[in-house]
C-alpha cells in the first residue's frame, strides 16, 4: 500500500498554482490534496487562486464571427 | 500520413474561437487578428506533413500561429522583437500575491476583501491586465489561463523548455496580480498594502 508524504504550508504554497493547473506528479498531487484537507489557511488561498484562474478561463471564446468562419471555410475549400 | 482535408477542416473549425482569441491578444487589433488566423491556417495546411501526432494538433497550430505572428511583425518592421536572451528579472516581475496583500484571517469568509475583489472584477480588467504584459509573458498566460493548455503543450507551441514555461507563467501571474491589485485599490476595495514589492 502506498503512503502519502505529508507536506507543510510552505511547500504547499510553493506548488499551489501547479496543483491548480494539475501539473504535479501524482504523489505530490496527493500530498497537496491531503494538506488542503487539513489546512484551512492553504485551502482558502487555493480557493482564491482557483476562482481567479476561472475568471481568466471565462475569457476564452468559442464563438467567432460568421464572417471569419466563412472566410476560413472558403479558404480550406480551395486547398 | 498527412492529415486529411476533412479532418484538418474539422479540427480548425473546432478551435477557431481559441485561435482567434489568442490572435486578438497577440495583435491587439480585430482586423489583424483575423488576417493572422487566415495566414496561420494557410501555413498549417502547407506544413501539414510536419504534424507528427494528430493528437498534438492544438499545440502544433498555436505554434504556427505564434511563428506567423513573429514573422509578420518582422516583415512589417513595426519594431524589432525584443525577446530576452536570458530570463530577465526585474522588480515588477517579483512574486506578487493579491491574497497575501488582502487576506485578513479574522474576518468571516463571506466578507473578506479578497472575495470582494473577485466579485468586483470585470472582464475588461482582466483584458487590460493581460494586454499590459510583455509579449513573451502574455502569450504564456493566455495559452495557460485563458485557453487552458498544459505546460507541455505551451512548451511545444512556443518552442521553449517546460521549465521556462513554468517560470514565465509564474512571473506573468505575478504581474497580472500586481495590475489587478492596483485596479482593486482604485475601486475602493480594502487592501492592506501597496503595489510595491
Amino acid at each position: 500500500m502506498s503512503t502519502i508524504d505529508p507536506i507543510k504550508c510552505e511547500e504547499a504554497l510553493k506548488f499551489l498554482l501547479q496543483f491548480i493547473d494539475r501539473e504535479l506528479p501524482d504523489g505530490q498531487h496527493a500530498s497537496m490534496e491531503q494538506h488542503l484537507h487539513i489546512c484551512r489557511s492553504c485551502f482558502s488561498r487555493m480557493e482564491f487562486e482557483l476562482r481567479l484562474k476561472s475568471k481568466f478561463s471565462a475569457l476564452s471564446s468559442k464563438d467567432v464571427s460568421t464572417q471569419l468562419r466563412n472566410r476560413i471555410s472558403a479558404m480550406i475549400e480551395k486547398f | 500520413m498527412a492529415i486529411s482535408k476533412l479532418e484538418f477542416e474539422s479540427n480548425i473549425l473546432a478551435m477557431l474561437g481559441a485561435l482567434h482569441g489568442v490572435a486578438r491578444r497577440l495583435t491587439r487589433n480585430e482586423s489583424d487578428a483575423e488576417d493572422l488566423v487566415a495566414e496561420s491556417v494557410m501555413r498549417a495546411w502547407q506544413a501539414r506533413v510536419s504534424l507528427a501526432d494528430p493528437r498534438a494538433f492544438r499545440a502544433w497550430l498555436f505554434r504556427i500561429l505564434n511563428n506567423t505572428f513573429i514573422s509578420e511583425q518582422r516583415k512589417a518592421s513595426v519594431r524589432p522583437r525584443e525577446e530576452p536572451l536570458v530570463e530577465e528579472f526585474t522588480d515588477a516581475e517579483e512574486p506578487f500575491s493579491i491574497y497575501e496583500r488582502m487576506h485578513q484571517p479574522f474576518l468571516l469568509w463571506f466578507s473578506t476583501p479578497e472575495q470582494e475583489f473577485l466579485n468586483k472584477l470585470l472582464r475588461e480588467d482582466l483584458d487590460r491586465a493581460l494586454a499590459s504584459l510583455p509579449e513573451h509573458y502574455r502569450i504564456v498566460a493566455v495559452l495557460a489561463d485563458v485557453e487552458g493548455l498544459k505546460y507541455c503543450e505551451i512548451a511545444e507551441a512556443l518552442d521553449l523548455p517546460v521549465g521556462t514555461v513554468r517560470s514565465r507563467l509564474a512571473r506573468a501571474r505575478g504581474a497580472l496580480q500586481r495590475s489587478l491589485f492596483a485596479v482593486a485599490r482604485d475601486r475602493g476595495v480594502k487592501t492592506s498594502g501597496t503595489c510595491a514589492p
